[in-house]
This record gives structure tokens, C-alpha cells and sequence, in this order.
């Protein structure tokens, strides 16, 4: 297999995608390793579900090039996987009826109801997709997904409106398929998703890539950092003047302070020293920037309808 | 901590066969689980049949059973291959399967083909319970049985692709609707129960319909032997602008 050689499992470049007037995405560029599970983080409206529908073939780019396991999307159906967000069930059809129905299209399928089992959904095999819970539906929706062994499987949003069980089963899944070879494209908004799964994170605004590396990468930077949590209107300006010239800090929102210095260790020195000084215990002590601030500091604090 | 199978990947895709076979199923299942889909092609023409036939309702000539076998046979051709595809379709685009199955290695032919398979499955069983309960009643046919499947499989033909047409570009529930309405409406004035020549002027118009072809060259056939070959034309021009149509508009979502 001439596949196994590819070190790119998906390859978009320059895309740019438009509905009417308005461009959904507008020149963005991203490549899956193959292998590794990559992550489009966004806000809502970014772009990221357009540029996912047009790596699985249901949307035509204006611009741009999409290849997809050395391939045109519609070439390598049967080598992707696509979980899309929400719909797609037969209303009237069982679960395990749908899963067996998407496994006759594979030569070499999993086991429908040994699937259905790991995935937890065993007591509502013979239950009818309309009648699945939202969380069902979601996890029944990603069995379809991975049913056919594909080599490349695209997840929209996969975790979203799940139960922490039911989400901790999915991310055991995408690992598991990480670890046999399996690419893995993801949308999610949601940072400690991508923070946990991804090995490389686009974050993605406005149809365009704003950021892109691994974790550390994104979340690395020269300046040290210290979050903690504490009562509302501490004296930010007096924190500051306590810790020396070179450091900025503020609160945001009430009661979460955000400081940053040259410095590491004398930076958390010098915050838990004043907050000493004035009797306040520092709760949940962060010296990490987390992919949520990047993110914030990329796409703007304001909120998007 | 799930113990998972290998995921290796292995996608390769089934025969054609095994995915026509599964999908043929899926759409039989959903058509005889869905209420109204059996109402639609079964309860009502069965019904339609044994009433008109035994109670004097409307006025024919010839014998009552002889007249309203061929018309419900074209009312159960219609059912199935114009209003269950129609009100199928619309749902299965309004709820994504159509979109979602478009991500699968099922080839569209195959789909078409599933679909079409069902729908000449049902016929088969609509066809035989008509024609059993003709018989129960006193009926007695003419013509040949290869007329008869001509004229259902045009007939299966034209319907299907305003079927699809119809499905293929409305919303869900507008498509219902619509469907149900134009169903009343030739099962009422489109020659299916009611002769057309007792409809004065509009009977010009009607006769070009598909179902006004369908039930009149079953008659024609079943009830006296002779073959309507303008209205085997008719139907096969229906059919090729049908599917023609719904070929070029058809949305898959």
C-alpha cells in the first residue's frame, strides 16, 4: 500500500471558501501529520466546520488545494471517516441497525455490537436514533465514524454537549486510534480538549490560521507567568510595585489576577510574599499560560454570537 | 480504562452487492416501520378496493370490481413510488442521513438503485394483496401480464422521479405536505376511482397526467383486453422529464 509511505494524511492550502458575500474561510493552510491527532480550535463562526466539509468532499473550494491521503476526497471515502456535527441517524432505525447498515459498506468492518459496548452504548442497541439521547446520538455518531477502519477520520466537534463519561470515552478513543496510526482532525472550542489531545492545535478566527504549533510551543513564552485566584479588588498597582519594574499584571475577571515578570521563581516569590503581607491565601496557583489564554489573547476577549 | 480492539486502519469498501443488499433492506424497514408509509400504500387501496367495490358509491360502467382493481393498482403505484419517496427523501435530506451516507463508500447509484428496489419490493406486495382481494371480490382480468408489468414499471418510473423531484428539493415537512395533498387530489380526480369522463372540461388536462395514463391503460388492459399505447407513451415521457428534472435539481442536503 503506496499510502503507508505518506507522512501527510491531509494537506489544505490557501483555501478559501465563500458563502454569498461573506467568506467563511479565507486562505488558510494546514497539514495532519499522519499518525497524529490535530486540532482546529476556534470560536464559533471561525470556519472550522466549512473547511472540515470541504476536506470530506461535501463542499467545492472557491480557492485553494485539498488533498486528502495523497488524494481527492472523493477518491478515499472508504479510507475516511467523517463524524460530522449532529444529525445523520435514520430517525426510525435502531442503533445497532444504523451501525450495522454503515458497516456493510466496508470490506473489513469492526464488530457493530462489540463497538456499540465499548463505546457504552449496549443497553441502548435496540433503542431507535430518535430516542437516543443527545450524548447517544453524539457517541453512536463517532461508532459510524470509525467502523470502517478508516486511516484519516474527522470528529466536528465530537465532545460537544457530552457527559464527562461519555467525553472521557470519546478521548480514549481518539488516543486509541492515535496509537494504531489513525489521523485524527478535530474541531472544538473547548482549549483543555486540544489541550489533551491534540499534538499540534491551529487556532483558527475569522477563516484564517492566527496561531500554529504543538502545545508547549503555543503556550510557551518569555515572559513568566502567575494566575491565581483570590478575593475581588486587591490592590493590583500596589502588587506591582511590590515585584519590581519589569512586571505587568491586572485582574481579569473580578477576583483572578494575571501578573507577569522576567523572572520565574522571583515572580511567584514576590506574589505570595505580598500576598502574605496582606493576609489573602492565593488559591489555585497557575505558572503556565493554558492554551485558553493564548487562545483569548489571539481571538479577543469580547464574545461572538 | 477501555480495552480497545485494533483500529489499524483496513478501510477498503464492500461489494457493490453487499451494499446494495444492505441498503435495499434499510429502506424496506423504513417503510414498513413507518405507520403512515403503510397506510399510505396498503391500508388505503385495500380499503378503497373492498368499499368502492361492494358499495354502490360511484356510478360505473361494467362491473364494479373489473373498474376499480386497475385504478387502485395505480393508486398503489403512485403511493409508493411518488408519495413514500417524496416524503422519505425530504426527511432523509432534512436530517442529514443523505448527506451523512454521501461521506460512506455507498456510491449514489447505489442508493437510487436501493431506493428503487424497495419501492418495486412494496409494489410486489401491494400487487399481489390487490390482486388476491380483486379475485376474493369477482374479479376477472383481461390482458396479459407483461402489459401489466410494462405499465407499472413506466408507471414506477414516472412517479419515482417526480418522487424524487419533489423530495430531492422541498424541505422535510413541506414536502409532506405537499406530497399528501397531491395524493388526495389524483386519488380524486386522476382517473384513479372516479371515471374522468364524468369530469366535463377539465378531463382535457387530466388525461395527460401520470396517473390518469397509469389507471386508464390498466383499465384498458384488465378490464377489455386492448392496450393503450398512448398512454404506455405518456407515462414513459413523464418519466424521462421526471427523472431528467430530478437528476439536474436533486440536493443531496
Amino acid at each position: 500500500m503506496t499510502a503507508a509511505a505518506l507522512d501527510t494524511a491531509l494537506e489544505v492550502v490557501d483555501l478559501v471558501k465563500r458563502y454569498g458575500d461573506r467568506t467563511a474561510v479565507d486562505g488558510l493552510s494546514l497539514a495532519v501529520r499522519a499518525g497524529s491527532v490535530t486540532a482546529l480550535l476556534g470560536p464559533n463562526g471561525a470556519g472550522k466546520t466549512t473547511t472540515v466539509e470541504v476536506c470530506e468532499g461535501f463542499r467545492t473550494p472557491d480557492a485553494g488545494t485539498v488533498r486528502v491521503l495523497g488524494g481527492s476526497p472523493a477518491e478515499v471515502r472508504h479510507r475516511v471517516g467523517v463524524m460530522p456535527q449532529g444529525g445523520g441517524g435514520y430517525p426510525s432505525l435502531r442503533a445497532v441497525e444504523l451501525l450495522t447498515l454503515f458497516s456493510r459498506f466496508y470490506a473489513h468492518p469492526h464488530d457493530p455490537t462489540a463497538l456499540l459496548s465499548l463505546l457504552g452504548l449496549d443497553e441502548v442497541a435496540r433503542t431507535p436514533y430518535r430516542r437516543l439521547s443527545g450524548g447517544q446520538q453524539q457517541r453512536l455518531s463517532l461508532a459510524m465514524a470509525v467502523v470502517g477502519r478508516p486511516e484519516l477520520v474527522f470528529l466536528d466537534e465530537p465532545t460537544a454537549g457530552l457527559d464527562p463519561q461519555a467525553r472521557r470515552a470519546t478521548w480514549d478513543l481518539v488516543e486509541a486510534l492515535r496509537a494504531d496510526g489513525v489521523s485524527v482532525l478535530l474541531t472544538t472550542h473547548l482549549m483543555d480538549e486540544a489541550e489533551h489531545l491534540a499534538d499540534d492545535v491551529y487556532v483558527v478566527d475569522h477563516g484564517r490560521v492566527v496561531a500554529h504549533g504543538t502545545v508547549p510551543e503555543l503556550t510557551s513564552s518569555t515572559q513568566a507567568f502567575v494566575r491565581f485566584t483570590g478575593p475581588a479588588d486587591l490592590d493590583v498597582d500596589d502588587l506591582l510595585r511590590s515585584l519590581g519594574p519589569d512586571c505587568v499584571g491586572k485582574e481579569s475577571p473580578a477576583g483572578t489576577y494575571l501578573v507577569e515578570g522576567p523572572e520565574g521563581p522571583t515572580l511567584l516569590a514576590g506574589v505570595t510574599a505580598w500576598c502574605a503581607t496582606r493576609g489573602v491565601l492565593p488559591q489555585g496557583l497557575q505558572t503556565r499560560r493554558t492554551l485558553e489564554d493564548v487562545f483569548l489573547d489571539l481571538t479577543g476577549r469580547e464574545l461572538r454570537t | 480504562m477501555t480495552v480497545w480492539p485494533s483500529l489499524v486502519p483496513r478501510g477498503q469498501p464492500a461489494p457493490r452487492a453487499q451494499m446494495l443488499r444492505a441498503q435495499t433492506r434499510t429502506e424496506l424497514t423504513l417503510l414498513l416501520r413507518n405507520g403512515e408509509q403503510v397506510l399510505l400504500t396498503l391500508v388505503i387501496p385495500l380499503g378503497l378496493l373492498v368499499i368502492l367495490s361492494t358499495v354502490p358509491i360511484i356510478n360505473v360502467t361494467g362491473r364494479r370490481v373489473d373498474f376499480f382493481v386497475p385504478g387502485v393498482l395505480a393508486l398503489a403505484v403512485m403511493s409508493a413510488a411518488f408519495t413514500g419517496q417524496a416524503i422519505g427523501t425530504g426527511f432523509e435530506r432534512q436530517y442529514g442521513v443523505l448527506k451523512r451516507l454521501g461521506a460512506t463508500p455507498l456510491p449514489r447509484s447505489v442508493l437510487l438503485l436501493a431506493k428503487t428496489s424497495a419501492v418495486l419490493l412494496v409494489e410486489v406486495l401491494q400487487v399481489t394483496l390487490i390482486c388476491l382481494v380483486g379475485l376474493l371480490l369477482g374479479w376477472h382480468p383481461h390482458g396479459n401480464v407483461l402489459g401489466v408489468i410494462a405499465f407499472v414499471a413506466l408507471g414506477t418510473a414516472a412517479f419515482s422521479g417526480l418522487g424524487l423531484l419533489l423530495g430531492g428539493t422541498l424541505r422535510g415537512l413541506t414536502t409532506l405536505a405537499a406530497a399528501n395533498l397531491l395524493w388526495f387530489v389524483l386519488l380524486s380526480v386522476g382517473g384513479i376511482v372516479y371515471p374522468l369522463s364524468e369530469l366535463g372540461g377539465a378531463e382535457g388536462v387530466l388525461r395527460r397526467l401520470p396517473t390518469a395514463a397509469l389507471s386508464d391503460g390498466l383499465r384498458q388492459l384488465l378490464q377489455h383486453g386492448s392496450f393503450a399505447g398512448w398512454d404506455l407513451l405518456a407515462l414513459a415521457l413523464w418519466a424521462v422529464a421526471g427523472l431528467a428534472t430530478a437528476s439536474r435539481l436533486f440536493r443531496w442536503e
